[in-house]
């Protein structure tokens, strides 16, 4: 069983200077599953997704304790090598964010940092990465036009090619669909289904129906507890905690 | 966020129900009363009824819809407006049931007097009450109330197979003269019968409005 289990907190807590942000997370994901994180605005969702990659230490007054294990490994030990958990640990956030060069070198980008310099591994992984991004057949004959040529929903899909480029295990995604159309959505949430063959993907989002959608589990977290974390199926047919039930059936506050 | 507007469409969804659910037991009511008393009037008010039911099923189901539709309802919620689409179609096969004892009902009017009704009164009973327990259980969101009704069923199959066995030994297979009423009080047995089930799916379908519990088809499934 505990080869299947990719990350684990353990007694996570985080603080925010002198505000606790998140209380005493114990959580365990399945490696290939998708993990959708629910809850109000403030509850410690994001705070959460971004300390499996450790983007809040980029924020001065943060601190925490506990443990959280990516590949049974403790990424809050000290002498962590970021940059390699950040390779394994991807991310894709609410706003898609393409640098300002051309669409080749936005999925190219993370590989060339990473020192490789075989230009046809590079033309190989940015093919397969904009594949595994559901973007090539979009893409393939204009790979050299600026990335801002593109649509919002395939800006953001270019944003997956570039997290899967540098062939991450996980892929963390915070709101990605959010600032998308219906249909652009619903290209996402398709992908994810695709993806999650490959890698465990945890999805931060505001939108309860697309966690019911693409999430295999469903975590509700509130005031910076993990107030229950279930199969997604149970969750919304039948949360086992009245204050869930409250949240998601819109009856909360 | 508290969303008093979803509330209040899904009070409006409940009381609907317990509507249709008063219009079902006002027709089984007089449809067994016409029986016993033999009276082609009643009988009639029954099958006239029964177009009122059916448009009001069908506003209930397109409510139910349009609220799937907008609200995309989840856990409590979810569960409610399913299961209330469920009782509702119950509920109309139930007063259906109820035209077809009333149709019997002008057949055996307008004819002698078979034998004098012993068992079907019984059995009657036994389908009116199953029927209000289960509303009841409805009402008051109640399991064990529900379990109660699907405890009930089996004396229902019993009381069916006793009236058959009886008509058709004592009296169609002796005497081929009493054929038409006997065919009309066996189908009658076999209508409460059906009666007394659909009773029993609205009390499973209440079990899992409850605890989401699945319990149809003999099966305890989590």
């Amino acid at each position: 069983m505990a080869k299947d289990i990719v990350i684990e907190a353990k007694n996570f807590n985080f603080y925010y200077g002198s505000v606790k942000a998140l209380t005493d997370i114990n959580i365990k994901i399945e490696k290939n599953s998708v993990t959708g994180i629910i809850g109000p605005s403030g509850c410690g969702k994001s705070t959460f997704l971004r300390s499996l990659n450790l983007m809040n230490n980029l924020i001065l007054t943060a601190r925490y304790d506990g443990e959280i294990l990516i590949d049974g490994d403790n990424i809050l030990k000290k002498d962590i090598d970021v940059v390699q958990l950040r390779r394994k640990v991807g991310m894709v956030f609410q706003k898609s964010n393409p640098f300002p060069k051309t669409i080749f070198e936005n999925v190219a980008y993370g590989l060339k940092i990473n020192g490789i310099k075989d230009k046809e591994l590079i033309n190989q992984r940015v093919e397969e990465s904009l594949k595994g991004a559901a973007l090539w057949d979009e893409v393939k004959d204009r790979l050299h036009v600026s990335a801002f040529d593109l649509s919002g929903g395939q800006q953001q899909r270019l944003c997956i090619a570039r997290a899967l480029a540098v062939q991450p295990e996980i892929l963390l995604m915070d709101e990605p669909a959010s600032a998308l159309d219906p249909t652009a959505t619903l290209k996402i949430e398709e992908l994810i289904q695709v993806l999650k063959s490959k890698y465990t993907i945890i999805i931060v989002t505001h939108n309860m129906q697309q966690a019911a959608r693409v999430s295999d589990y469903t975590a509700f977290f509130m005031m910076g507890k993990l107030i229950e974390y279930n199969k997604t199926n149970i969750m919304f047919t039948n949360p086992e905690h009245k204050i869930t039930e409250d949240y998601i059936t819109g009856r909360f506050g | 966020m508290i969303d008093r507007r979803f509330d209040e469409e899904l009070n409006e969804l409940n009381n609907m129900l317990l509507k249709m659910a008063t219009f079902t037991q006002e027709s089984i009511y007089l449809a067994i009363d016409s029986i016993k008393n033999r009276d082609i009037k009643t009988a009639k008010i029954v099958i006239d009824n029964d177009k009122k039911i059916d448009e009001f099923e069908l506003d209930i189901d397109d409510f139910s819809v349009e609220l799937l539709a907008r609200r995309q309802p989840l856990a409590g919620d979810l569960r409610f407006i399913t299961t209330g689409m469920k009782i509702n179609g119950e509920l109309e096969r139930i007063a259906d049931l109820s035209v077809n004892i009333a149709e019997r009902s002008i057949d055996l009017s307008s004819q002698p007097l078979l034998k004098p009704l012993v068992d079907i009164p019984i059995f009657s009973e036994l389908a009116v009450n199953m029927v209000k327990t289960t509303i009841d259980s409805f009402i008051k969101r109640d399991a064990e109330l529900a379990k109660k009704v699907i405890s009930m069923d089996a004396e229902a199959n019993r009381l069916r197979d006793t009236i058959q066995k009886e008509l058709v030994e004592d009296y169609i297979a002796k005497d081929i003269s009493t054929l038409s009423r006997g065919v009309s009080l066996f189908l009658v047995a076999q209508h409460l019968e059906r009666i007394c089930d659909h009773a029993k799916y609205i009390a499973e379908a209440v079990i899992y409005l409850v605890s989401a519990r699945v319990v149809k088809h003999n099966k305890l499934k989590d």
